[in-house]
């Protein structure tokens, strides 16, 4: 009498189902249900749509707005600005296509009652940075989600899903996904004929710079769980840039954001004894980037690259000079509001340690790295571009279909595509959604097939950790030490240590090489063999072990691609101490790769970089 | 940096249609102990994984009672400061006490529009399935036709 032969099984039967109902997914569900007014459209979420995803404590700037409609910026420049802030290696197709809808969304969110700030001169939006514009964010997720909301057909809140469901008519087709009730344990199985992944990226895969209460001040949120690229990479679909992690340059302890502070406010960095440093680290740069230093703006990586720089130098803490901007009382309200719409625990952190920017300048600090593909960065799944620009190399399906049948994508899923932020992920959901649709037409009548006994065996896989628990627990007097399993928290906190210390993370200084990445990869390789010992004494550490096993694969992916680029491409995010240099020669190329489920293997390969703009 | 909830003020949301703080929260931690069997408090909620808090706040703005506030995270800071919001409908107005007993105060919108009167379409026309294939074009129409000077040629 196993758990899982308790739970009740709940069906779905749809025609797109959206995984994940952040940004990308709001934007996808939304679109999905214009151009299918007679398909039935269902979004699930892990949590509840209404604060879900990485904008759930709200956002005090829109990154990605062209301004279109007042000339101010064209797509083409944004495609520019990505690809020098990733060192030459976008997807100029998927961020192109994503930079000429973006402005709309922008439009329907105003609409939809999302205080945006206002230029009192030309009453245009307030623009914190060339692409950068500023909101009253507070309510920015809960405005989106409300929409969202009344298009879909259904949305399912508080279900995780754990795999997606393979047709078993065709090979390499998706139909549909399973996940299970984090409140009542009770599994769901949505048949659906497209799916569109739209979950969330990593955090927590390496060792955060707190590890005891503080664990989950993270600067990207805890509930992102790598979602975004463990369903596709169990599907076996095709990841690309996976080695391509950040590293944030923010305010100390709080993570708290540094756009508004550099661009609107103009403060400015300094080490300890009140110089400029970043000029200092030119030649040094030069010597490892070429030509890649002089980009204007100065890439992410390499400003990193000249923070960490100066640390080893010992001339830390940097601090961002803030006095002088503080003492005119609106930028002070900038300031403040800026962490208090998206970041509260800044400001919980200066209230606490007495820091008040007015008179004392606030230390900085670089963050463990994340696995994005919506930031400054671009991990995520190989997907077919848009087919009016993308060139043949990057078309075989429909816009942002994956390498599998039918699995679509969008936000931190989709890789190459990277500064879309919050609006260009909602963007991409729409295109997603729209592509999507058209594959269901496309479909017509065609019956995709999924056996009871696929989802059944899945059922079993997930509710195995209850199984563990209950069998093991009464082996031990108390506590959390068992020999037989192992709780979420011990899994995580050993996979956190792996990446820190072999692929990179902050005790290195973001450095590793071949025999680190070796010695790593074993290491991982026994944490999968445990993966299958994990005990949850609830549903809710069921979900906290599901989150696990999505880290788990995401981190085994970084570390398969960190091997394989055999370069130092973004210095600043991470460091091949074996080839510490950027070798444009062999490695002005992406990176793909492929787990194959059944043989338990990855394969890795290159792909071209065709610049689509001049 | 975890949210903590207030014996005095919790009353389990006991005349309301839901558990607010269960209901939002984005990583499943507060949790309301109906029978007490947890905390020895019936019908009250506790946060029940703090160290996996993010501090997002989302359910000290939705608590209808005001009886959740944070305590900031051991490992990292001292006592002794507090950041309290209250959320209404259309804006929300932020108390910040610094530990050594200065304090701040500001107030931003939050909302223009009625909350629930977002209308996903509205003033749309209903779509034109000829453009399901084009990729140049979304339902909202204004986007940006591509310049091909800017292109290079393939």
């Amino acid at each position: 009498m196993g758990w899982f032969n308790r739970r009740k099984t709940v069906f779905e039967d749809c025609d797109v189902l959206v995984v994940g109902g952040g940004m990308a997914g709001c934007g996808a569900t939304y679109e999905s249900k214009y151009w299918g007014r007679d398909l039935k459209v269902v979004c699930v979420e892990k949590a509840n749509i209404e604060r879900s995803g990485a904008v759930a404590q709200g956002l005090y700037a829109i990154n990605c707005y062209m301004g279109m409609q007042w000339g101010e910026n064209q797509p083409e420049d944004h495609v520019r600005y990505a690809r020098n802030d990733l060192m030459g290696l976008v997807r100029e197709d998927l961020g192109y296509d994503i930079a000429r809808h973006v402005d709309s969304a922008v439009h329907k969110f105003e609409e939809w009652g999302l205080p945006m700030m206002r230029d009192p001169e030309t009453g245009r939006y307030q623009r914190e940075g060339k692409w950068q514009i500023m909101i009253h964010g507070e309510s920015y997720k809960p405005i989106v989600a409300e929409a969202a909301r009344k298009a879909a057909d259904e949305v399912y809140n508080r279900i995780m899903v754990t795999h997606l469901l393979m047709d078993e008519a065709k090979s390499n087709r998706v139909a549909g996904a399973v996940g299970f009730n984090v409140r009542t344990g009770d599994f769901y199985v949505f048949r659906a004929k497209a799916v569109i992944i739209c979950a969330g990226g990593a955090s927590h895969i390496y060792k955060p710079r707190a590890v005891g209460e503080g664990m989950g001040r993270t600067w990207y949120a805890p509930w992102s769980s790598a979602s975004a690229y463990a369903l596709p990479i169990l599907a076996g679909a095709k990841m690309t840039q996976m080695e391509n992690r950040i590293v944030l340059a923010r305010f100390k302890d709080g993570y708290g954001p540094v756009g508004a502070y550099f661009l609107h406010l103009k403060t400015y960095t300094e080490n300890a004894y009140g110089e400029e440093y970043e000029s200092k680290w030119y030649e040094q740069t030069k010597e490892l980037v070429g030509d890649y230093i002089d980009s204007q703006p100065t890439p992410t990586c390499l400003r990193n690259h000249a923070f960490l720089e100066e640390l080893k130098a010992g001339r830390g803490p940097i601090r961002m000079v803030t006095k002088e901007a503080f003492q005119d009382p609106h930028k002070e309200t900038v300031g403040w509001e800026n962490f208090l719409g998206m970041t509260i625990g800044q400001a919980v952190v200066w209230a606490s340690q007495n820091i008040d920017p007015k008179h004392i300048n606030p230390e900085l600090t670089t963050s463990e790295p994340y696995v994005m593909g919506s930031h400054a960065t671009c991990s995520g799944a190989w997907a077919s571009g848009p087919a009016d620009c993308a060139p043949s190399d990057y078309q075989w399906g429909y816009n942002r279909m994956m390498t599998v049948e039918g699995l679509f994508g969008a936000g931190d899923t989709i890789g190459g595509s990277a500064h879309k932020f919050s609006s260009g992920s909602y963007t991409e959901g729409r295109i997603a959604a729209k592509a999507a649709v058209n594959y269901v037409n496309d479909l017509k009548n065609e019956k995709l097939q999924v056996s009871e006994k696929q989802y059944q065996d899945l059922k079993t896989v997930i509710y195995k950790p209850l199984e563990n628990y209950e069998v093991g627990r009464n082996e031990i007097v108390a506590g959390t030490v068992s020999p037989s399993y192992i709780l979420p928290i011990h899994g995580l906190q050993r996979l956190e240590k792996i990446m820190d210390e072999y692929v990179g993370g902050i005790s290195t200084n973001y450095m590793t090489n071949e025999p680190l990445l070796t010695r790593g990869m074993e290491l991982l390789d026994m944490l999968k063999e445990d993966l299958d010992h994990i005990g949850a004494e609830d549903f809710h550490q069921l979900q906290r072990a599901w989150e696990l096993h999505h880290r788990f694969l995401a981190s085994q992916s970084v570390a398969h691609h960190t091997m394989f680029r055999k370069e130092t491409r973004w210095p600043g995010y991470y460091y091949r101490g074996d080839f510490p240099k950027l070798d444009d020669k062999d490695w002005h190329c992406f990176t793909l790769s492929r787990y194959d489920r059944e043989s338990d293997s990855w394969d890795l390969e290159k792909a071209p970089v065709h610049h689509i703009i001049d | 940096m975890p949210t903590y909830v207030r014996t005095d003020k919790c009353d389990g949301c006991k005349d309301e249609d839901k558990v607010y703080c269960m209901y939002i929260c984005p990583h499943d931690l507060m949790l309301l102990d109906k029978d007490g069997s947890k905390t020895g408090h019936a019908m009250k909620a506790l946060n029940q994984e703090p160290e996996q808090c993010w501090e997002c706040y989302a359910c000290v703005k939705a608590c209808p009672k005001q009886a959740i506030e944070c305590r900031h995270y051991a490992d990292v800071v001292p006592l002794g400061a507090s950041v309290q919001p209250l959320r209404k409908t259309d804006s929300i107005i932020w108390s910040i006490k610094f530990r050594n007993g200065n304090t701040k105060r500001f107030q931003f919108p939050v909302r223009t529009t009625p909350e629930g009167s977002a209308d996903p379409y509205g003033g749309e026309p209903e779509a034109n399935m000829d453009e399901l294939a084009d990729h140049g074009t979304l339902f909202t129409k204004s986007t940006h036709d591509c310049d091909l000077d800017q292109f290079i040629e393939s």
